[in-house]
């Protein structure tokens, strides 16, 4: 069963003046619950106004969207919950933080949404943990975190509500190959043990074939597809009009297959290709033996 | 004897200044940079790697005289960045390019923007005009000259951030982590351009990058660590090092790390491959 759903969804900047634009174009979509999902598309493409409209942010110019099955601006009285499960995290999120410690900052969305003191306290040690922030960290000024445990600081913040939906716009930016890595892990850990649904929003595509099941990819305001991560990367020359790419290595692997050497489709991690070239030489080596012996 | 060296360190020391005033932190852990000596040649390419926190940036940050070294040197084709009736000739000498192309621009309309440093130095209109138009060519965004930067893409964004730098005609531009924001597209276009700089020009290019593909592009890699240089090689016997590299916090190119596998399971292919082109003829020939 769909968690969320958009049908003909529809946003026009600026209408009306010689500055009209239309960033979100028709887009229908079909999101499940429970998985990782990439959103990728070039600078522009309508990717960041789409995330927008999932928790209320935005009002379509027209068509709808459903949150379980319910239309979320039919009753506008009911938007503050809807923000409540559906929690966006803009780019650069540290640059929220603002209060005087990092817990009382973790805490402050939960707050708001009413729980009690005792909930307040375990919902953020145990976020707080799956970020691995260690416990000191909680009564520090928040502003004297390093940049990555800055950032962990404000996403906690948002997951510590277990919203049904988590959106991350860019999680990583700046951070250096192995922070990348850890995050995303986290990130993952997180998705897993609430069992919530977590979108992505990423430049990496190396990242997002790591730790994605599906692909949302956006271009020029529409839904170019919403399909498995593997299906996407398929298509690599239609994702390099749009402006993407495929992983080094899964055009690497592309190529030889293309070259005629019977390598399996949809490799695009270096673990990946590492056991299917690894079987490839294997075999070889085996035929060749086999030929000595007779 | 023609000095090559456009910048060159010696012994160079830093900390941040709220940590010299109070003499409590003062301490040996607090050196951003430590007893840092390096030469860079004119017309080179060089990218800096490491982890958040390495000192990479506050390295690049003495290369145009923003900060100023604690102990030691550095000079700006042969001037001491310590001496302040330098400044100017060092700043136009070597040009600087941030992460964040929104925090550069400064003008509403592209060409005015590129237009605003050389009217800094006080040169004659006719001259700007020239060099706002090479200097916009250069990073092929001259058709966009009359546009307001808010309607650019990052990528072209951060061109023109580029262009208002070349149009002070430096020596050398240190750019650190230019693609950071950028999407793959904006990424390749901010790649081309600093290699036709480079090239075509002879543009000398200090690059700090995250990313391990487009350090594989220069032809000198050097990784600081705690604020000391612990490499300095081409790229192929840096990203060779698989496993120091990400002992480091660092990563290889995708393609690298799978050659280095291979190679670690027993096959004849050379760890020292760096781009798509040479895995695939490795890979070819293996098979």
């Amino acid at each position: 069963m769909a968690i969320l759903k958009t049908e003909d969804l529809t946003y026009v900047y600026s209408a009306g003046t010689p500055f009209e634009k239309t960033a979100v174009d028709h887009v229908n979509l079909e999101i499940e619950s429970n998985q990782m999902i990439g959103v990728i598309g070039h600078t522009g493409s309508g990717k960041s106004t789409l995330m927008q409209h999932f928790n209320g942010l935005l009002q379509p110019t027209s068509g709808k969207i459903y949150l379980e099955q319910r239309d979320i601006w039919a009753d506008k009285s009911r938007l503050r919950e809807v923000r409540f499960q559906v929690g966006l995290v803009f780019q650069y999120p540290e640059y929220q933080l603002f209060e005087e410690t990092v817990y009382k900052d973790i805490a402050f969305g939960v707050r708001n949404m009413g729980l009690q003191e005792t909930e307040i306290r375990e919902r953020v040690f145990e976020t707080a943990q799956m970020l691995g922030m260690d416990k000191n960290l909680l009564e520090r000024s928040p502003f004297a975190l390093s940049g990555g445990q800055k950032r962990r600081a404000a996403i906690a913040g948002v997951m510590a509500m277990r919203p049904k939906i988590l959106i991350l716009d860019e999680p990583c930016a700046g951070l250096d190959p192995k922070g990348r890595n850890l995050m995303l892990r986290q990130i993952r850990d997180y998705q897993k043990k609430t069992g919530s649904t977590v979108l992505l929003v990423s430049h990496s595509m190396e990242d997002v074939a790591e730790f994605t099941e599906k692909l949302l990819v956006m271009s020029k305001a529409r839904l170019f597809c919403y399909e498995d991560t593997k299906l996407v990367f398929r298509k690599s020359e239609e994702l390099k009009e749009l402006g993407l790419r495929i992983p080094q290595i899964a055009s690497v692997m592309q190529a030889l297959r293309k070259h005629g050497y019977d390598l399996p489709e949809d490799l695009y991690t270096v673990e990946q290709a590492r056991q299917a070239v690894l079987q490839l030489l294997q075999n070889k080596v085996r035929s060749r033996e086999d030929g000595a012996s007779c | 004897m023609a000095d090559n060296r456009i910048i060159r360190a010696e012994h160079l020391w830093f900390r941040y200044p709220s940590d010299t005033e109070n003499p409590e932190n003062a301490t040996e852990n607090n050196w951003i940079l430590k007893d840092i000596s390096l030469e860079i040649q004119k017309g080179s390419f060089t990218a800096i790697l490491g982890h958040n926190g390495s000192g990479k940036s506050t390295l690049a940050k003495h290369m145009n005289a923003i900060l100023i070294p604690e102990k030691g040197d550095l000079f700006v084709a042969g001037m001491n960045t310590r001496e302040e009736k330098n400044l100017f000739a060092i700043r136009q000498k070597a040009g600087m390019v941030f992460q964040n192309p929104d925090n550069q621009i400064v003008a509403s309309i592209v060409e005015e923007d590129v237009a605003f440093a050389p009217e800094n130095l006080g040169i004659p209109p006719a001259e700007i005009r020239r060099r706002v138009d090479d200097a916009l060519k250069a990073v092929r965004m001259y058709e966009y000259r009359h546009h307001a930067p808010s309607q650019l893409s990052g990528g072209q964004k951060q061109r023109v951030a580029i262009a208002g730098v070349i149009a002070m005609q430096p020596d050398c531009i240190i750019l650190d982590e230019p693609t950071a924001m950028l999407d793959p597209q904006g990424r390749q276009e901010v790649m081309e351009t600093i290699r036709k700089l480079n090239r075509e020009q002879g543009i000398t290019i200090v690059l700090i990058t995250h990313y391990m593909e487009e350090a594989a592009l220069a032809e000198r890699v050097i990784v600081i660590d705690h604020g000391e240089m612990i490499l300095d090689d081409p790229p192929e016997k840096v990203f060779s090092q698989v496993e120091r590299m990400k002992k480091l916090g660092l990563d290889v190119p995708q393609v690298t790390e799978l050659a280095w596998e291979l190679n670690r399971a027993g096959f004849r292919i050379s760890p020292e491959i760096l781009t798509e082109s040479e895995c695939l003829e490795a890979l070819e020939k293996l098979l």
